[in-house]
């Protein structure tokens, strides 16, 4: 068994090492959001956090994760309360076949939490590495644009640090 | 005895503030682009491309040749100027004579010395017409306001006076005389190494005060932070470079058996695919002619390396067995990583959509004298020029932790070289780590 924390909660997972983090999320816990593209880090739908980056989950055998914990876009929000990022998704309507979103979201979490007040080029240039093939680019940018300033002005109303919210 | 002493002291302090107090040259109005013939423009073009100038002169999200990119070096950080025809901020009230004054003798059209990351020490080398060439560019490109921040050198650098002294040490002003016995192309080749490509710049190793050594022309050095390759008789690359694979390297960046650029090269490939093909082809006859034939030692790393590449897995070859090998825990964590992250595309060599994974056996980086390159690759991976289809890895920064880094790379280097494993890596994959 190896021990793993995802979204919070501390698990036991009776996987071989090797095996990817994607596989485990999916396959193991039950967690869809990260998706399967192309298995070579080539398109970035398997996205997740690890230790507060944005990694490949495909390309991360479970034993590298070691203590670090992971977050998946199911540690963001739910359906019912969704989080700042997947709430601009939504509201830039940023999804066509939706297939890049959960990558995509959390590529543009890690970049949040790292700088919570990117320019427009530093949005473009970290979110580089994920690919949409229904040509969402554009409304991904804007979502990612209206999360970030969304979460500026709460920070300003609530003086909290980053206005984060769910898990 | 103490008085001569005294006398020659103040000779040579005359002499050298003589040398460094040049006069400044009229500013003109700026010419109108009409008056540039456009096959004239044209040739500057492509010479500024294969000189490589947008890599310091023009930043990432900043308009073209408008300055402002921080160039590190060993003395501090120098940022390119801007080039573009603006009067007050650029260089539009420069004159052609103030043009190659500062080509060739790296002064400002104000006369203050140029400090030499301008690499006018190469420049230096220029015909006057292409000189005329590239005034002609850069006086036709989009004026633009921009000052480049204020460069943070190490005292005393700041007195550029001082640059006095490396000219009259290092700068060898003018063209140089073609060697009739070399055809031609070769020729060329040499040229736009030797002035426009300025390849020595990175490529041979320097001296303490930043000059280039003239004993070992091209034996490789450094550029920001990566190891610049040797490109004479010490070329490192286990397959012995042909004249093709060099042209279609410098043109594209990726030669399937050797490497596919990345840091500092990857903007020099990328300028030199606007380049004319045909100077392209001739800076890669020149090379090729200064790696020489293949000695027998490299003969028998390239067999050696081609055999492990042969392999389906770089787990299953015949380690190095030069120098002490790492610990076992670590061989086993660097060999887990490599299993999971990186053996999908590089032990099958397949033909992915952005090209073939290089078998790593015959990458480059591995058999290099020092790990920074293959870090910063992993780290950064290899991403191809916006919008361009091409070379693609990607980065690995965050995924994996310092410690699983350094033993990826000491396994990469025991498997996939014959050679000593490298000193220090963790020590190189911390340093690199708060570098970037």
């Amino acid at each position: 068994m190896t021990a793993i924390n995802v979204n919070g909660r501390p698990q036991q997972v009776d996987a071989d090492p090797a095996t990817p983090l994607l596989y485990v999320l999916r396959d193991d816990l039950q967690l869809n959001g990260a998706k399967f593209g192309c298995g070579l880090g080539q398109c970035g739908a398997c996205t997740v956090m690890v230790g507060g980056n944005a990694v490949l989950s495909c390309l991360t055998p479970l034993s590298v994760v070691g203590s670090r914990p992971v977050k998946t876009v199911e540690g963001l929000g739910t359906a019912g309360k969704p989080g700042v990022l997947q709430r601009a998704f939504i509201e830039e309507q940023a999804a066509q076949c939706g297939y890049c979103i959960a990558g995509m979201i959390m590529r543009a979490q890690a970049l949040l939490e790292h700088k919570p007040s990117p320019t427009d080029a530093e949005i473009r240039q970290h979110m580089a590495i994920n690919l949409c093939r229904c040509g969402t680019h554009m409304r991904i940018l804007r979502a990612v644009r209206r999360a970030a300033d969304g979460l500026q002005s709460a920070a300003a109303t609530t003086g909290t640090p980053n206005g984060q919210r769910g898990a | 005895v103490l008085f001569i002493l005294f006398v020659i002291v103040l000779l040579a302090l005359a002499g050298f503030f003589a040398l460094s107090v040049h006069r400044p040259i009229e500013q003109i109005a700026v010419p109108p682009a009409s008056s540039f013939s456009r096959a004239l423009v044209r040739q500057g073009a492509l010479l500024a491309a294969a000189g490589d100038c947008a890599s310091c002169h023009t930043t990432a999200t900043g308009s073209a040749y408008a300055g402002g990119v921080a160039l590190q070096t060993p003395f501090g950080t120098i940022y390119g100027t801007n080039i573009t025809p603006e009067p007050q901020t650029g260089i539009g009230s420069w004159s052609e004579a103030a043009f190659r004054r500062a080509m060739r003798e790296g002064i400002s059209r104000d006369g203050q010395l140029l400090y030499p990351a301008f690499p006018y020490n190469h420049f230096t080398h220029l015909s006057d017409q292409d000189i005329d060439a590239l005034y002609a560019f850069v006086m036709t490109r989009d004026p633009v306001v921009a000052t480049a921040p204020a460069n943070q050198l190490a005292f005393p650098l700041q007195f550029r006076p001082l640059v006095a002294g490396w000219n009259l040490l290092y700068l060898e002003p003018g063209p140089l005389p073609p060697q009739d016995q070399q055809s031609a192309e070769w020729n060329r080749g040499a040229y736009l190494v030797a002035s426009a490509g300025h390849c020595a710049a990175c490529h041979s190793p320097h001296n303490a005060l930043g000059a280039e050594s003239t004993t070992a022309f091209l034996g490789g050095g450094d550029a920001e932070g990566w190891h610049a390759t040797a490109l004479n008789t010490a070329s490192p690359s286990p397959v012995h470079w042909t004249t093709d694979a060099l042209a279609l390297y410098l043109r594209t960046g990726i030669a399937a058996d050797h490497a596919m650029a990345a840091g500092p090269m990857q903007g020099v490939v990328n300028n030199l695919a606007q380049a004319d093909p045909a100077d392209v082809q001739a800076i890669a006859v020149y090379i090729q002619s200064i790696m020489g034939p293949p000695s027998a030692e490299q003969q028998a790393r390239e067999t050696a390396a081609r055999g492990k590449a042969a392999q389906d897995a770089l787990a299953a070859v015949q380690p190095s067995s030069a120098g002490p090998a790492a610990d076992e825990a670590t061989l086993a964590l660097g060999a887990t990583v490599y299993a999971g992250s990186c053996a999908g595309c590089h032990d099958m060599g397949r033909q992915l959509s952005s090209n073939t994974a290089l078998r790593l056996s015959l990458a480059v980086a591995l058999h290099l004298p020092d790990p920074r390159n293959l870090i910063h690759i992993i780290r950064r991976g290899i991403q191809p020029p916006d919008g361009e289809r091409g070379r693609w890895m990607p980065p690995f920064e965050g995924s994996l932790t310092d410690e699983e880094l350094a033993a990826l790379v000491v396994w990469l280097r025991r498997q996939g070289t014959d050679a000593p494993p490298w000193n220090d890596v963790a020590r190189t994959v911390k340093e690199t780590g708060n570098a970037s």
